[in-house]
């Protein structure tokens, strides 16, 4: 009944249960009042002085009444379950059926007396059990509705309500008292039993019960037909004998409402006894079913409930043990080192001897790690002698597609394990696996994002080895670059001050990148700062470096260098190339820019003291506007998107061009020209630049 | 990329190097002639013919068996290297520690040289 007050959205739930209490009893009042005077008016003759149609008026209000009353009661509390409301309309169910028989045991008490002959109290009772059976419908009626709708669906509720405002219909149409031809009374009874018959077959809720809930519902819905079968009867009786008198009452038998309400109650209350019922056989196999989805969540979700891989072997055995019935198991985890053995109701001991007699056999399955297909192992188990187990179940635990596991399960009987607990068995043995897939990527995950940390920090102490500032002269500017492939890289510049006109630069590349290159242009840097004070002869700078080196770098790894000393009185530079990337020198008077020609091997190449056979120490005078332009092999070797080398002439080209220019802003242009050359961002290898101009 | 090839004339083993040697790739090479001096043969021919390019880990891995093989006594000679690879030899000052020809030919006469 869809006409409401909208008092739900103003007042507490609470106070409109109150209310429709109050006034359910209120309205019944009056139409005991109403009816009780119709009625005498009638027995004496009389033009009563209130309206016929009052009493049924009333009777209405006080159905609306209650209906709101248990629709606040039962329908929004959403607390309640299946058995609870059918516990509820039991409830009801039973308060109103003694009030009535407490009603009928005092009657009985009194004895035949005129007051129980006495139609006007006849006609009291009446009312009574009438309002005390309406309560139990509509009680019933609210905790139907639930269950019906408990799948909503747009139609469904649409459905529901067009039933409700049916209903709503034959209770006005009760009221007016209009008479209507046959034919159309029986199109809407049979109307209203075709709503109830859709309705009816709503009966989802049953599924959800288990084997126990559904034999108390059976119990509660037996109970429920008691109660309607009494009231029926108590009803039905007792307006025979009033209406043996006079028909000017509140006769239950001609209200169709009424029996609509009843017949509805009525039908679906059988439907569910009888679907309950048929279903009863088939519950535990459905509670069986949920059992496994919980399992496999719970497998599932070990992940995130932050639980280790033992939990997951512990749950995937109980939860495999329990879902097939068996009477044992076992989980044998091979990968080392934590090589686990897990027992479920048999000893690790006996086990291992079903085990090893399995294996010892040669019996192919997953036992002895060859298979990697869940196997029945059955027929092998009357073999082994002293083993109460005639059925074996072993499933290998496949971990990123490699066995790392296998799960056995054994029952006493023969060919106890069927196809479909072999497969739900596969199935939470397959999800172990991924669960514990998931713990080791996530463990990874965690152990990556620590290596980017300590990679972050590692860079930023190899951005403090390399000289933030360079030093400078009167007499030549200086400007240094350098860019790693990776986090951290291998190349290597810095000057230090000799001595008021004296400087010592050094540029170095170690062979490799990344991390161990790292490592090696930091030992560069103290031999280059060690070294550099004491040893004034590039060669002899050289020698030591690479006897210093010698026992360090790995086999196959060496790092290329070249070693000035700057004489600015003198106006000479002094050098040692050891295999790095030859020196482009650019001669102001000649205007040109060309690569020096020397020899030297790379540091680390020759680990003996026939190294300074290999390392020649070159000297030559420079003149104002000489440029040095130094480089690694990043810069050279960088390809461009067909795969050809940016090269030497390309970067003697440059310096060719734009000679006019400062170191700093030369070194710009060469990296600039490098990445338009190679058009991407990241150019595959650290390359460094460091520029020298005399002025 | 790189793709090793290994085949024996007389008594030389001859290492065919096809493709780039970067440091991924260098392993192989590293292999290939780790397996020629385990299999014990003396004389050992590397054909660079079809080698476009070599990083410093790739001549990391030459160096690093110079010593080895003078103390076994097996003879490697490079033979056949483009321009290119060559200047990065000669840069690091690899051509002086290792013997390098033009062919095959010279390279054999090498190693007949170095046995006398």
């Amino acid at each position: 009944m869809p006409i409401g007050f909208n008092f739900g959205f103003f007042v507490e739930n609470k106070a409109i249960v109150r209310l429709t209490f109050i006034g359910a009893i209120i309205v019944w009042l009056i139409m005991v009042f109403s009816d009780i005077t119709v009625l005498f008016s009638d027995l004496k003759g009389l033009e009563p002085d209130l309206p016929t149609w009052l009493p049924r008026a009333m009777l209405d209000l006080f159905v609306i009444s209650i209906f709101y009353y248990y629709k606040y009661k039962i329908e929004y509390d959403d607390t309640l379950n299946f058995t609870d409301l059918l516990w509820r309309v039991f409830a009801v169910g039973l308060v109103v059926t003694i009030s009535s028989l407490s009603i009928k045991l005092m009657l009985v008490l009194l004895g035949s007396t005129a007051l129980t002959g006495n139609v006007i109290f006849n006609e009291i009772i009446y009312l009574i059990n009438l309002a005390l059976f309406l309560i139990f419908l509509v009680a019933a009626f609210t905790a139907w509705k639930r269950l019906i709708v408990y799948h909503k669906s747009k139609w469904l509720i649409r459905f529901w309500r067009v039933f409700e405002l049916t209903l709503l219909f034959v209770l006005i149409y009760d009221t007016l008292g209009i008479e209507l031809t046959e034919w159309m009374m029986t199109v809407m009874i049979v109307d209203v039993g075709v709503f109830a018959l859709v309705l009816s077959a709503n009966m989802k809720w049953v599924a959800y019960l288990n084997f126990k809930q559904k034999w108390i519902s059976l119990l509660l819905l037996l109970l429920s037909f008691f109660y309607l079968g009494y009231f029926f009867y108590t009803v039905t009786t007792q307006s025979g004998i009033i209406g043996a008198q006079s028909n000017a009452f509140l006769d239950f038998r001609s209200h169709i409402f009424n029996i609509l309400l009843f017949a509805f109650i009525i039908l679906y209350s059988s439907f569910s006894f009888l679907v309950i019922l048929f279903n009863l056989p088939t519950s535990s196999a459905f509670e069986q079913k949920l059992e496994e989805v919980v399992n496999f969540q719970r497998i599932s979700q070990s992940v995130q409930t932050e639980q280790n891989e033992e939990s997951v072997y512990q749950i995937l055995l109980e939860s495999s043990v329990n879902s097939s019935f068996a009477d044992a198991g076992w989980l044998e985890i091979y990968s080392e080192p934590d090589h686990a053995f897990y027992t479920n109701q048999i000893t690790e001991k006996d086990a291992l001897y079903i085990r090893d007699n399995l294996n010892k056999n040669q019996v192919k399955g997953a036992i002895d790690q060859s298979s990697d297909k869940t196997r029945n192992l059955s027929k092998h188990l009357a073999k082994i002698k002293g083993v109460k187990f005639r059925s074996i179940l072993s499933s290998p635990l496949l971990i990123k597609g490699e066995l790392a596991g296998s799960l056995t399960l054994l029952k006493e009987l023969p060919d106890g394990f069927n196809k479909e607990m072999s497969r739900i068995v596969s199935t939470f043995v397959n999800q172990a696996g991924i669960s514990i897939e998931n713990f080791r990527l996530l463990a990874e995950a965690f152990q990556n994002e620590r290596y980017k940390e300590e990679l972050k920090i590692a860079k930023m102490v190899q951005k403090s080895l390399l000289p933030e500032k360079l030093e400078g002269d009167n007499s030549f500017q200086i400007s240094a670059y350098s860019q790693s492939a990776d986090e951290v890289g291998g190349d290597y510049y810095d000057a230090i001050r000799l001595s008021d006109h004296e400087v010592a630069l050094i540029i170095a590349d170690v062979s490799g990148k990344g991390t161990s290159a790292a490592f090696h242009m930091s030992q560069m840097k103290g031999i280059f700062h060690s070294l550099a004070q004491t040893e004034h002869s590039p060669s002899g700078f050289m020698l030591r470096a690479n006897v210093a080196l010698t026992n360090c770098l790995e086999r196959g790894s060496f790092i290329s260098a070249i070693y000035f000393v700057i004489n600015t009185e003198k106006k000479m530079i002094r050098y040692a190339r050891a295999g790095h990337c030859p020196v482009l020198y650019y001669c102001a008077s000649k205007n040109m820019a060309e690569y020096l020609k020397d020899k030297g091997s790379a540091l680390g190449m020759i680990r003996n003291s026939s190294y300074s056979n290999f390392i020649d120490n070159q000297e030559f005078a420079y003149q104002e506007g000489d440029m040095l332009v130094l480089y690694t092999d990043g810069i050279t070797e960088a390809k461009n998107g067909k795969g050809q080398e940016f090269g030497y002439d390309r970067l003697a080209d440059i310096v060719n061009q734009v000679n006019g220019h400062t170191p700093h802003e030369m070194q710009q242009i060469i990296i600039d020209t490098l990445h338009e050359y190679s058009g991407k961002d990241k150019i595959n290898d650290d390359y460094t630049t460091m520029i020298i101009k005399f002025t | 990329m790189v793709h090793i090839k290994r085949i024996q004339e007389g008594n030389v083993d001859i290492i065919s190097v096809i493709g780039e040697i970067d440091a991924s790739s260098s392993i192989e090479l590293d292999l290939s002639i780790a397996k020629s001096v385990g299999e014990g043969h003396k004389n050992i021919l590397v054909d660079c013919n079809a080698l476009e390019y070599i990083s410093s880990a790739g001549l990391g891995v030459f160096m690093s068996y110079i010593d080895e093989l003078s103390d076994k006594g097996i003879k490697m000679v490079l033979f056949g290297l483009k321009e290119k690879v060559a200047s990065t030899f000669q840069i690091l000052g690899l051509a002086d520690l290792l013997h390098i020809t033009e062919s095959k030919e010279e390279a054999k006469k090498k190693v007949h040289d170095l046995s006398i």
